[in-house]
């Protein structure tokens, strides 16, 4: 994984709470065996409107996705944020994220980003008022910057110090192989195998 | 202090715990199937890593697969069955595969086989697991780079859920059921209600359901947007486990029940939040809008978003626009064309005993589509051997193959633009069930009623 230190970039306004990752990325794209091309269909079914803000030139080459609260809620589908990321987007800022979708996320380095309601509505006028408006995103000072914007978020210590040294989780785990060898050599012997 | 249920099963699974650190949790059972799987095992084999617990790991097909007999005619759908069928060959990983026995919905056969046991850890690449935590195991949804996590780990790193108690209590009315119990549930808690928690449902009404009716509660758990949800085990739970072909025999059985009997919140464990539901006053529920708190009682009208708060407004204004329906339409008014019994939440063989016993000797109305979908190859099985088959065909519904089907738009079973369905399932997100289709979540009860009446309505009503 890129290590994620520092994003900055124009937005794209998404104002609705509870975004499902049935919009995000409807099903019948799920098909693909591959890791790529899924931003393509990034909220295919919302895209067909053409008011739609994602169809808003004035937000292309957004690298940064402001949404409202619950964003990411339903199925598990790490696609949605493949497609987030594959459309070009490098951190998502919303109130509130739901749970999976968050460690989706993190697990390939799209920033999920939770500030204060009001922050996020100050950012989306901002942005609406003037759509070239930068925002700044950094992980290492863990602060959220834009003209008359500053705040602070928060991120677990641990997954802050992964992205930053781009550090894969499977690799880290392993180096505790001895650990996982010795829990497992006290399991009970009435639990179920294949 | 006391401990609750989920903090137990979850201190019992912790291999390493370090300070600023997320909790290494190992994984009692890994359930896989094909649509958030494939880019993991592509992952393994990229980074050379192998699957470490193969005998810890069971895969199925269910979301892609037709539910008719017949070749699989969409082939992106083949491609991605044939892709598990090569990653469970290859890393030996056994497979229930679409067109053997054992086949299913991946969180109807892990109970029915009985790999689903009180105190486990169970990961899925599906949000839904939470279904599994009906046993008192902790359940967690996971994503696909999880899914290689754990394949290549058997651990996942997790940080600490907060608690939450949902303590249903009172008269259930005769007319309710497990799945009314639960979109009350998310009407009260909101679909971000749960977030961050691990929700134990308790209490005297959640005591007395079936271990099938504590599954359609603990499957929606992710709808009110929690982590996971738990029932305490107890004899109820034990009956239906005993003698299913992975529980645990003899001794063991003895050994692992005496444990199991441990798996409770202490009577001073303390919650994060708790939640207080009265039973007696619920009714049938049928959800009217785009998320699952989006719903109402049977008797009840379409709400008029200007009378609601205004951080619902909106949200509900698209919701009626994309359900085309008017405030103050009284839901018994509201016609389906649709009529979808089946998903993980309601597709067992209770599910479907219920929903035979409505439409028995009656017929569905003139013009609906109706389809019966049984969760798995054993329950459909089950069901046959009842003469429930007979039942829906004769009253005229279609009687299918074990899958997903129409809980999702992925397979052939799905709605068309502008259809309407009345749907067991559990999401009624738009476009679900297919692109334009308008979902309304109900119970068995309620969309077998309906099918025959033709419009909204509870059995007591025909
Ligand atoms: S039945 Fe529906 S909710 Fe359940 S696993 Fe299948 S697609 Fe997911």
């Amino acid at each position: 994984m890129e290590p994620v230190v520092r994003i900055e970039g124009t937005a794209l306004p998404l104002d609705r709470a509870d975004v499902d990752t049935d919009q995000i990325i409807p099903a019948q794209y799920l098909k693909r065996i591959e890791r790529t091309g899924f931003g393509a269909y990034l909220f295919d079914e919302w895209r067909k409107d053409p008011d739609f803000v994602l169809n808003d030139h004035r937000f292309d080459g957004a690298t940064i996705l402001l949404a409202g609260a619950n964003f990411g809620c339903g199925s598990s589908r790490e696609h949605a944020p493949w497609a987030i990321e594959d459309h070009g987007f490098r951190a998502v800022v919303a109130p509130s994220f739901a749970d999976i979708f968050r460690n989706n996320c993190l697990k390939i380095g799209l920033l999920p980003v939770e500030l204060r309601e009001e922050s996020v509505r100050a950012l989306m006028d901002a942005v609406l008022d003037d759509p070239t408006t930068t925002i700044v995103v950094d992980l290492d000072a863990l602060m959220v910057r834009a003209p008359g914007i500053d705040e602070v978020f928060d991120m677990e210590q641990f997954t802050r110090w992964r992205l930053l040294e781009g550090l894969d989780d499977i690799g880290l785990t392993m180096r505790h192989t001895a650990e996982i060898d010795a829990f497992e050599a006290l399991r009970p012997d009435w639990l179920p195998t294949a | 202090m006391g401990r609750t249920l989920a903090e137990k099963v979850w201190e019992e699974h912790v291999v390493r715990r370090a300070d600023g650190e997320p909790d290494l949790l190992y994984v009692d059972l890994h359930l896989v199937h094909e649509v958030t799987s494939p880019q993991a095992f592509d992952g393994l084999r990229l980074s050379g890593r192998r699957v470490r617990r193969r005998d810890l790991t069971v895969a199925t097909m269910d979301h892609n697969v037709p539910t008719t007999d017949g070749p699989v005619t969409d082939g992106i759908s083949a491609r991605q069955m044939e892709a598990l069928r090569r990653n469970a060959e290859e890393f030996d990983i056994t497979l229930y595969p679409w067109g053997g026995a054992g086949q299913g919905i991946v969180h109807v056969i892990g109970p029915e086989m009985g790999y689903t046991q009180p105190g486990m850890t169970i990961v899925c690449g599906d949000s839904h697991t939470s279904t599994h935590g009906a046993f008192g195991a902790l359940a967690i949804g996971i994503g696909t780079s999880e899914v290689e996590h754990v394949l290549a780990t058997q651990t996942l790193p997790q940080s600490k859920p907060k608690w939450m108690a949902v303590t249903v209590e009172g008269d259930l009315p005769a007319d309710c059921s497990a799945k009314d119990i639960i979109l009350a549930i998310i009407a009260t808690i909101g679909t971000g209600g749960g977030a961050g928690h691990v929700i134990e449902y308790r209490g005297p009404v959640i005591r007395a359901l079936s271990m099938e009716g504590r599954m359609t509660v603990c499957n929606m758990s992710i709808e009110g947007g929690a982590r996971a949800g738990m029932v305490a085990p107890d004899d109820t739970t034990f009956a239906y486990v005993e003698g299913r072909p992975h529980a645990p025999r003899q001794a063991a059985w003895e050994a692992a029940v005496d444990h199991w009997r441990t798996l409770r919140s202490d009577d001073d464990a303390v919650f994060d939040a708790e939640v207080a539901i009265d039973a007696s006053s619920l009714r049938p529920y049928v959800s009217w809008g785009t998320n699952p708190a989006q719903s109402v009682t049977i008797d009840g009208v379409v709400p008029d978003p200007a009378t609601l708060e205004p951080a619902k407004r909106e949200a509900a204004e698209r919701a009626l626009r994309y359900m085309a329906l008017e405030p103050g339409t009284a839901i018994r008014e509201v016609r389906p064309d649709t009529i979808f019994i089946g998903s993980c939440t309601n597709s067992r063989l209770e599910d479907l005993r219920v929903a035979a016993e409505v439409v028995r000797g009656r017929r569905v109305a003139e013009g609906l589509r109706a389809l019966v979908v049984p969760g798995s190859v054993a329950v459909k099985l089950d069901a046959e051997r009842e003469g429930l088959d007979r039942v829906f065909t004769d009253a005229g519904f279609e009687w299918r193959g074990a899958g997903c089907s129409m809980c999702l738009g992925m397979n052939p079973d799905i709605l068309g633009p502008g259809d309407r369905s009345a749907s067991t399932s559990n999401r009624n997100f738009e476009g679900r069930q297919g692109k334009g289709g308008r979902t309304h979540l109900v119970s068995p009860r309620v969309a077998a009623a309906t099918a025959i009446a033709g419009h909204f309505t509870t059995p007591e009503d025909l």
